[in-house]
């Protein structure tokens, strides 16, 4: 509320003011323009990591080694389309459309979260996935239960249940595959090997090249940077390794007292930005994945809208 | 719902002949919702559009839960210790009881509607009858299914309606899907031995009564979307239920079976 005495906020200052209370910004509230370009982006892009994320898991559904598994990861995938479908409301909120989102994705000129880019190539990726990958998701993820947006704050609520439930489901795999035949321990290490450096990659460039982590720090859009989450998901995932008998494959991993955390060897940053810009192993086929099913599936979108324009106008003439 | 009943009781009144003919038509049931929800799933991150991606997962997670259930039953039935994965996992394709209907390939949008159309026109209202079988198990196993499959038949109604009355592209895939499909429904409801024996033990529905609404039905939706009803005297090819399969199961079960296969006995 303006008052007379002081010199009236600016726009600006009333929204930064209420950002800084801990106040939620709504759909209808005003906002920076930046603001608003930020969640467009990070939220459809999270949208779009859901959408992307079906395609390794969806690799294993019709090979999975038991019917219970089978049903398990089924219904994970499942969930993770019903992830994208409440995230790509909360961006529409922001005034995005679900068609030009789309058609970013297919384009490349928006981004999804580069661990979809690696390949899964046994059962125990599936344990991986869920174990490690849904793990860290979760670290970005539960901050942002609380980030400054609503409708993004709220949609998060409910994914990081399910995200949760998926992260012991992946870590019950890995751990019937190490309490099984040498065979399954081997497939175990042999899949975190693979995936342990990628997930780490999932928290992002160091903070030093991070360009966008102040300001979205600052709208609470963030709350904590990327290098501190990838430190804490260490610290919580070596234990787990250890737990289940499997090594982590870093000759620099080693308590350090001192900071009561582990210090860690080096991320292989070529290969984060190689992957980021386009050159991982499987950049091309998820694309290519998503834009055949969007392309071959422009028919059926259409006959939809065809029947529901020609029901409406046989409505309205017998209205 | 009824208490379901210890297993003992629900199986010691049957004779050693119509448990052997339960087991294989229980496998048969088992082995039609196994797969048709595999071929359901195939579609999984690649559909049409995000809400039909859910749409398909679910009805593949339905028919799977029902796969389960029935395995189950069924190696109870059998009483020799295999478990519901040998069953879905170690048998070869000409073991298989399906229809063939259920393991052709998914093609595009339309032929996935139609496969399931037909499918769930027999399915839904099989299941209502089966719900009144003097059997407990598989009573209760359709109680639970039949709610499920009302809602897929709703589906697959919709959609034969949209993509009917929809564009002209849309009408010309799905009367090619009909065209290509439409002869492997009679083999749903024209029975087996065993199934005749079933019958005539009054343990499971006759088909025969079913008809009635499911003509009514495949009627009411194809005049709603516009579709001519394909001819009746169309040659109907059948023999899944009784193990001659086409090529694509083997491909099918390469898939499902293949870590199984790969690793022995061993838990996952």
């Amino acid at each position: 509320m303006e008052t007379l005495e002081k010199p009236a906020l600016t726009q600006e200052e009333q929204f930064q003011a209420r950002i800084d209370a801990d106040v939620r910004i709504e759909p209808k509230d005003w906002m920076p323009e930046a603001y608003r370009k930020t969640l467009i982006r990070q939220i459809s892009q999270h949208a779009h990591s859901e959408l992307v994320g079906m395609l390794p898991e969806g690799n294993w559904i019709t090979r999975a080694p038991s019917l219970k598994r089978k049903s398990i990861l089924l219904s994970k995938v499942q969930d993770e389309a019903g992830h994208g479908l409440y995230l790509y409301s909360a961006a529409e909120t922001l005034g995005a459309s679900r068609d030009q989102m789309l058609a970013d994705l297919h384009s490349g000129k928006a981004k999804y979260s580069s661990i979809f880019n690696y390949p899964t190539l046994s059962w125990a990726d599936m344990g991986c996935v869920g174990w490690l990958v849904d793990g860290a998701a979760i670290l970005n993820q539960v901050p942002l239960c609380r980030t400054s947006y609503g409708p993004y704050a709220r949609a998060m609520v409910r994914v990081c249940k399910e995200e949760s439930f998926h992260q012991r489901q992946g870590f019950e795999v890995m751990q019937t595959l190490c309490e099984g035949a040498p065979a399954q321990k081997e497939m175990a290490q042999e899949a975190l090997n693979r995936w342990w450096w990628p997930t780490l990659m999932m928290f992002g460039p160091k903070d030093s090249e991070s360009p966008n982590t102040e300001q979205s720090m600052k709208w609470r859009i963030k709350r904590f940077t990327n290098d501190e989450l990838r430190q804490k998901f260490v610290d919580m995932m070596v234990p787990q390794a250890e737990f289940l008998g499997l090594t982590v494959p870093d000759p620099a991993l080693k308590w350090n007292e001192e900071r009561k955390a582990y210090d860690f060897g080096e991320v292989n940053w070529e290969e984060f930005w190689q992957v980021v810009k386009g050159n991982g192993l499987c950049n091309a086929d998820r694309l290519q994945a998503r834009v055949q099913a969007h392309e071959e599936g422009a028919w059926v979108r259409e006959a939809a809208l065809a029947h529901a324009a020609k029901r409406k106008a046989r409505e309205g003439v017998g209205a | 719902m009824q208490a379901a009943p210890s297993e003992s009781t629900a199986l010691a009144t049957y004779s050693a002949e119509v448990r052997q003919l339960l087991f294989t038509y229980v496998v048969q049931l088992a082995d039609t919702s196994l797969i048709l929800g595999h071929r359901l799933s195939e579609w999984c991150g690649h559909g049409p559009i995000l809400e039909q991606d859910l749409a398909m997962a679910n009805i593949a997670l339905d028919l799977l839960g029902e796969t389960r259930s029935l395995y189950q039953y069924a190696a109870e039935l059998e009483g020799k210790g295999r478990t519901e994965d040998d069953l879905a996992y170690l048998r070869s394709a000409v073991e298989y009881r399906h229809p063939l209907l259920v393991e052709q390939p998914n093609g595009d949008f339309a032929h996935t509607i139609v496969r399931q159309f037909l499918f769930d026109n027999f399915h839904y209202p099989f299941l209502q009858q089966l719900k009144s079988s003097p059997d407990e198990r598989l009573a209760g196993i359709a109680e639970k299914a039949v709610k499920e499959a009302a809602y897929h038949l709703k589906w697959s109604s919709e959609w034969i309606i949209r993509l009917g009355d929809g564009t002209l592209e849309s009408r010309q895939r799905v009367e090619k899907a009909i065209a290509s499909l439409w002869r492997y429904a009679a083999e749903l409801t024209t029975p087996t031995a065993t199934e005749k024996a079933l019958q005539e033990a009054g343990i499971i529905p006759d088909y025969a009564a079913l008809q009635p609404a499911m003509v009514a039905h495949v009627a009411r939706v194809l005049e709603e979307a516009t579709l001519p009803t394909p001819p009746a005297t169309t040659f109907g090819l059948a023999g899944g239920k009784e193990g001659r399969h086409s090529e694509h199961l083997g491909y099918i079960l390469t898939e499902l079976q293949y870590v199984q296969r790969a690793y022995p006995g061993l838990t996952w």
